[in-house]
């Protein structure tokens, strides 16, 4: 068993690898010249020189990369370009706290949400709890977030005025004065995640409820909530610890336009002020660290669905 | 056993009539498909369409309710909303279609390939897959844009390689089922070449799975354009886009809705047609079995 | 005066379609069962035996519907019962014995805790007390270790172990009727008599009556005392075993028995022509006159009642008089040149050893730290199938048989060994075959529904290998595949056809013809009637031996099914765990004296007289791999010496030029009569 934890953590580091190679090339080695994609073609010679110098464009492109990356793994990502004298992972640690506080509650209340969601709308299907839920997860998964999060803040934020519309507060406020202009921003994430996962555990269970095994436990006279919670419910479930996983990983990205509707200051607002401001260092170390961020959530996933499903470490080991 | 056999007996899979009989048959899916055909009327048609010109600049109008004049009133520089919603969809649209494609073929046939031949190359390809895969959508666009800024062509090149390696996924799985299954030896027995075997034996029985993919990549696409747009990475003002506008009008929301609402209604109808659609092809296909 | 137990009465069930008809599969079925009683409900694929068989429980499947009639259990009537007594009853009096047991356990439950819940939700056990009783049902059923395997997964077991368990299941709570759907399809021959013989004690013990589904003559005329047949969602016979498997009055019946093969008729028996209807498409009059002798325009017309006639004996048919009287036709057995000796070798494997063991680091490794490689799958194999003539492979799963053709198909490399095709050198992997090799042998596979690729059509299947092997045009292979088809007895208009569009029989017709397309000189057939019903397989095999009489081509034919095997194969060569056994022509191997794997065979193989018990001759335990020396059948053989068969590999004994068999026992003792099965009676009747 250790042996396929040891097989899988080998594999993650070498997807971050390859990972940190893409995000690499796509910045600094495609765009040619990266000091023109970064001031601009208007920029003055000088300038461009000035700044190939201080970003070491001179040397070569794999040079660049191993020092990148052993800063990376030192947790030093160098200066930020937009906002001089500020180290790219100061700016990264000011924010991470708030989106980790923000993907966390959302998380929290999301996934045993659509989990609940799921299994009625699977258990009850074609019914009318299952239409509405359906539907509703259609809308939820067919707008943007930036559309939903807009409708929020006109609803709550204008017309009621119950909550913040905008995020005023810096980055670093203490978390009471943090907490209400978490919530729209995190009721925004969670009505989209939950639109993903509850279709998933919907089918998945209508799957499962359709199979040979259950129809065998109930011509064993078990009775109906016995064989749905002791039958289908566990191998209904498995399967979707990896869908819950890839949602989660597509939290990371949503976080982004999620925090730039509600101006929250999160590393996804970052992102965004980043690629604006073509702050090449910060950019490639968000990257990283969203991508490194999605490969442990799903190493996780993996592991438990391994751990779990005792047929999966069957035919495992056996490899 | 019967049921099954029933299954098999009224309907032939392969027929492109009993598809779309299948299809026809469940109203979601039809209404998704007319909704998106009227979407692609309206982007092509789009010109002749509006009544004034979508970038014309109307001061006295600004932030105008609906009116007869204009239907969908005004922005905050009074441009015509109608004439600028009718084709704002269009590059959306556009991308969501080609990008779209552009996966499903280039991830499709990556997949079904790897999936077939196996041993070292797949494992090196799927970890590059993986690689993809592993950086969130947005992030992986957003970093690309850094390095090559935002015009048309680099949105496209993002997309594909923001999605193109999931469908690789799909198809490699899809492959796998197939690949056990004798038809296959009996190929492999003539001695057919790898790429014959894969273009001529797997690839039709993978177009299933890869259409239903196709439908709903170019969902997820047209959002990730539309949210592209919003961030002010996509489309370029004065450019009519449904992303764009809404982030545009955004401030003006308490004063003037309908500078958002009718955009929001655009893309959701869109996004709504075309995942109803996959939706649709799924089942007429076989292969959503919790319907 | 007896109660029945179970009375069904003008039972009709339909399904709804995709197209939102209403197709009704089981029509106006009545039947009763007293307590005790053994019943056989036999059919092909379609006639709605497995949605009777879940009926008697009060289930339908999704999409099912109750059309009309009542199926009453002690008198409750269990399809308008209110679903808390229905899951009384359910496990509890009445159970049932699925067909695919893997698929029917829950793969996340430890196979004890399955059989414990029974005990728990109908017996009322408390935890402990439902665990040990579960323990010792799962010994009732003779797995070995109980307590160990209780904790096991059923993806853990193998398929002759899961379907213990669901017996074990079945019986948990002493039920008073056992459906029983299909109980050993899947299963080897040696492990079916194994779980019949059991079913038998628990019967005797238990006193529960029992109901048989199945389409395997064999298993219903051993295990059932009556019998009614299904045919098109009716039923068209009834009466006790004994009598119909003597006299039939229906012509379905009555073809069924006619075409079935028989262990102990070595003869190539005349098929039915047509096949089964799908589900719920049978037309308005009778069901079965579109493939019957005796229809005239009264049987398109209208049905026929279910009529008795006399005693408990039940006919559906217009003519059953006529049918009765007419004379049965005599079949000359199959003329058997002496091909076996005279012609040229075609194929000659020498010594030939195949493994699935992996190269490559693993393998490096594992040899680097001292672990031996594992035995080869397939070992020793020295066979020669000579010009026109026809070399059976047989052995139970895990034999290795398809190893072999895959060997000689060029799919899987040789370990070790030598393989010729007419005198030229065939080890080779298809790759680098010459194209005109690659024609000389050609495949048919076992289920047709995967050996046809559902997204092409019967001509383009059919022009593949034209094109391939002979540079045709278009037009000339359509020519080419039309009179193709027509030997197969497949009309023109098949060509545009979808495989899917095509029945079982039809489909493996293609498949067959797609073979023959390439003109070559060797068919290696895998197993390619078994998947096939019964009334079709005689069909198959008979457009099999055609061809061969017409073309000179050798098969290579292998099959678990010795039925099957006797009636067509010239030679015979037995298999156990990929090493031979036993060699020689059909009647030297079919008589004795046997190699004790060979016998085991031929015990257990059902017979199709009903009363005379195949016997399990072997030990009752599940073979691990093969072994790395010593003889393979060690572990099951009833008649080992220790310690040579364990330790040595068993000797040839040479019984005369052409029939050899691998054994430590002598010829002298290997010829003394083991149990009087009655198979070897049979046999001593007709040698």
């Amino acid at each position: 068993m250790l042996n396929l934890i040891t097989q899988r953590v080998v594999l993650s580091l070498v997807t971050l690898l390859i990972v940190s190679v893409i995000i690499f090339v796509s910045t600094e080695v495609l765009p040619g010249d990266v000091a023109t994609a970064i001031l601009g073609r208007e920029a003055s010679p000088a300038r461009l020189a000035a700044l190939r110098e201080q970003l070491g464009l001179d040397r070569p492109a794999f040079d660049r990369y191993l020092e990148w990356l052993g800063g990376a793994l030192r947790g030093e990502f160098g200066m930020s370009l937009a906002r001089r004298n500020t180290a790219v992972g100061q700016l990264i640690a000011e924010r991470l706290r708030n989106t980790v506080l923000l993907s966390a509650v959302a998380a929290a209340i999301g996934l045993p949400l659509s989990l609940a969601l799921g299994v009625i709308a699977g258990l009850l299907r074609d019914r009318v709890p299952d239409v509405l839920i359906s539907t509703i997860a259609l809308i939820g998964m067919s707008l943007p977030e930036f559309v939903i999060g807009s409708v929020l803040i006109l609803t709550f934020g204008v017309l009621w005025a119950l909550l913040p519309a905008v995020t005023v507060v810096p980055p670093d406020a203490p978390l009471d004065v943090l907490l209400p202009n978490l919530v729209l921003p995190a009721v925004t994430l969670i009505i989209v995640m939950v639109a993903y996962i509850l279709r998933m555990v919907r089918s998945s269970l209508i799957e499962a409820l359709a199979s040979d095994y259950v129809q065998m436990a109930t011509l064993k006279g078990l009775s109906r909530p016995r064989v749905v919670l002791l039958h289908a419910l566990p191998n209904a479930l498995l399967p979707t610890i990896n869908a819950v996983a890839l949602t989660v990983a597509w939290l990371i990205g949503g976080v982004v336009v999620v925090e730039t509707v509600f101006n929250f200051p999160g590393i996804g607002r970052l992102m965004v002020t980043a690629v604006e401001d073509r702050d090449l260092p910060l950019v490639q170390a968000l990257g990283l660290l969203g991508a490194a961020l999605y490969i442990a959530i799903n190493l996780g996933a993996d592991l438990l669905t391994l751990w779990l499903s005792p047929r999966l470490r069957a035919r495992l080991l056996q490899m | 056993m019967d049921a099954t056999i029933i299954a098999r007996y009224t309907t032939d899979g392969s027929s492109l009539r009993e598809v779309w009989r299948t299809f026809r048959h469940s109203t979601a899916a039809l209404l998704g498909a007319i909704i998106l055909v009227l979407h692609l009327v309206v982007a092509l048609a789009a010109p002749l369409l509006a009544p004034h010109s979508p970038t014309a600049i109307n001061p006295e109008l600004a932030l105008a309710a609906p009116s007869w004049e204009h239907p969908f009133g005004n922005d905050r520089f009074g441009r015509d909303l109608l004439s600028r919603v009718l084709p704002g969809g269009r590059i959306a649209l556009a991308i969501s279609l080609a990008g779209a494609a552009l996966s499903v073929v280039l991830g499709g046939f990556v997949g079904v390939m790897f999936g077939y031949v196996g041993g070292l190359a797949d494992e090196a390809a799927m970890r590059i897959v993986d690689a993809l895969i592993s950086i969130p959508g947005l992030l992986l666009l957003l970093v690309i844009v850094t390095g090559l800024g935002s015009g048309y062509a680099v949105i496209l090149l993002a997309m594909v390689l923001s999605y193109a390696p999931g469908v690789a996924r799909v198809a490699r799985a899809a492959a796998h089922e197939f690949v056990p299954r004798d038809f296959i030896t009996a190929a492999r027995a003539r001695g057919e070449s790898p790429l014959t075997v894969v273009m001529r034996e797997l690839w039709p029985n993978v177009l299933d799975v890869l259409l239903v993919e196709f439908a709903m990549r170019a969902s997820w696409i047209a959002l990730a354009v539309s949210g592209l747009s919003f961030l002010g990475f996509g489309v370029n003002p004065p450019t009519p886009d449904w992303g764009l506008m809404i982030a545009e009008n955004r401030s003006m929301l308490a004063l003037a809705p309908w500078g958002v609402v009718f955009p929001i209604l655009a893309i959701g109808s869109l996004v709504v047609a075309l995942n109803l659609v996959a939706d649709g092809i799924a089942r007429a296909l076989g292969l959503d079995r919790s319907r | 005066m007896n109660v029945p137990l179970l009375h069904v009465a003008d039972l009709t069930i339909g399904y709804r379609t995709r197209d939102g008809m209403v197709r009704p599969v089981v029509r106006d079925v009545s039947l009763t069962i007293a307590r005790g009683e053994r019943l056989g409900i036999v059919g092909e694929s379609g006639c709605g035996k497995s949605t009777l068989a879940l009926a008697l429980l009060g289930y339908l499947r999704p999409g099912g519907l109750v059309l009309g009639g009542v199926v009453r259990f002690d008198g409750l009537d269990l399809l308008r019962l209110a679903p808390p007594a229905l899951q009384r009853l359910r496990g509890g009096r009445i159970a049932l014995v699925p067909q695919n047991a893997g698929q029917s356990l829950t793969p996340s439950m430890p196979v004890g805790a399955q059989v414990a819940e029974v005990l728990a939700v109908h017996r009322g056990l408390g935890p402990a007390s439902a665990r040990a009783r579960a323990v010792e049902l799962l010994a009732g059923v003779r797995l070995p270790a109980p307590q160990l395997l209780a904790r096991r997964y059923p993806h853990e077991l193998s398929g002759g172990q899961q379907q213990r368990v669901a017996i074990a299941m079945a019986l948990a709570s002493e039920p008073e009727l056992l459906v029983l759907d299909e109980p050993t399809t899947g299963l080897d021959v040696t492990t079916q008599a194994h779980v019949l013989d059991l079913l038998d004690d628990i019967g005797e013990r238990t006193g529960a009556a029992m109901v048989y589904v199945s389409h395997d003559l064999g298993v219903i005329a051993r295990a059932s005392d009556r019998l009614a047949v299904m045919y098109a969602g009716e039923i068209v016979e009834g009466g006790s075993t004994r009598d119909l498997f003597a006299e039939q009055r229906h012509p379905y019946t009555r073809g069924l028995l006619t075409s079935a093969l028989r262990l102990d008729r070595p003869v190539l028996p005349q098929a039915m022509p047509g096949q089964p209807p799908a589900p719920g498409f049978h037309g308005s009059g009778c069901a079965f006159a579109p493939r019957c002798a005796f229809a005239d325009p009264i049987c398109v017309a209208a049905p026929p009642a279910l009529e008795v006639i006399g005693g408990d004996r039940l006919v559906r048919c217009h003519h059953w008089r006529r049918a009765a009287t007419a004379e049965t036709i005599e079949l000359d057995p199959r003329p058997r040149h002496t091909r076996v000796n005279g012609a040229a070798p075609l194929i000659e494997l020498h010594d030939v050893s195949v493994t699935y063991a992996r190269r490559g680091t693993v393998a490096f490794l594992r040899r680097a730290l001292g672990n031996p490689d594992p035995p080869p799958t397939v070992q020793a194999i020295t066979l020669t199938l000579r010009r026109g003539a026809t070399l059976a492979l047989v052995g139970e799963s895990g034999s290795g048989k398809s190893t072999i053709a895959r060997a000689i198909a060029g799919l899987q490399p040789l370990h070790s060994g030598g393989l010729r095709l007419g005198g030229a050198n065939l080890a080779l992997p298809v790759q680098r075959r010459p194209v005109d090799m690659r024609r000389r042998v050609q495949l048919v596979f076992q289920n047709p529904d995967a050996s046809l690729n559902p997204r092409h059509t019967v001509g383009e299947i059919l022009e593949r290998p034209q094109r391939l092997f002979f540079g045709l045009t278009r037009a000339e292979c359509r020519t080419r595949s039309i009179a193709l088809l027509e030997q197969m007895r497949l009309g023109a208009h098949y060509l545009d056809r979808f495989p899917g569009q095509l029945s079982g029989g039809e489909k493996q017709r293609v498949a067959i013809a797609r073979a023959f397309a390439a003109e070559p000189e060797i068919i290696l057939c895998d197993e390619v009637v078994s998947a096939l019903d019964v009334s079709v397989q005689a069909a198959v095999l008979n457009l099999l031996a055609e061809l061969q009489a017409e073309r000179g081509v050798s098969y290579l034919f292998i099959s678990h099914d010795l039925a099957v095997v006797r009636a067509i194969a010239d030679q015979v060569a037995v298999l156990y765990q990929g090493r031979l056994c036993e060699i020689g022509s059909v009647a030297q191997v079919y008589t004795p004296p046997f190699h004790p794997y060979t016998a085991s065979l031929l015990a257990a193989a059902p017979i199709l007289t009903p009363g005379r018990r195949a016997r399990a001759f072997d030990r009752d335990e599940t073979p691990g791999g093969p072994p790395a020396r010593g003889c393979p059948f060690y572990h099951r053989c009833p008649r080992r010496i220790e310690p040579a068969c364990a330790v040595e590999d068993p000797p040839w004994r040479m019984v005369d030029e052409h029939h050899a068999i691998r054994c430590h026992l002598s010829l002298d003792q290997l010829a003394e009569p083991v149990a009087a099965t009655p198979l070897s009676i049979a046999l001593g009747e007709t040698r």
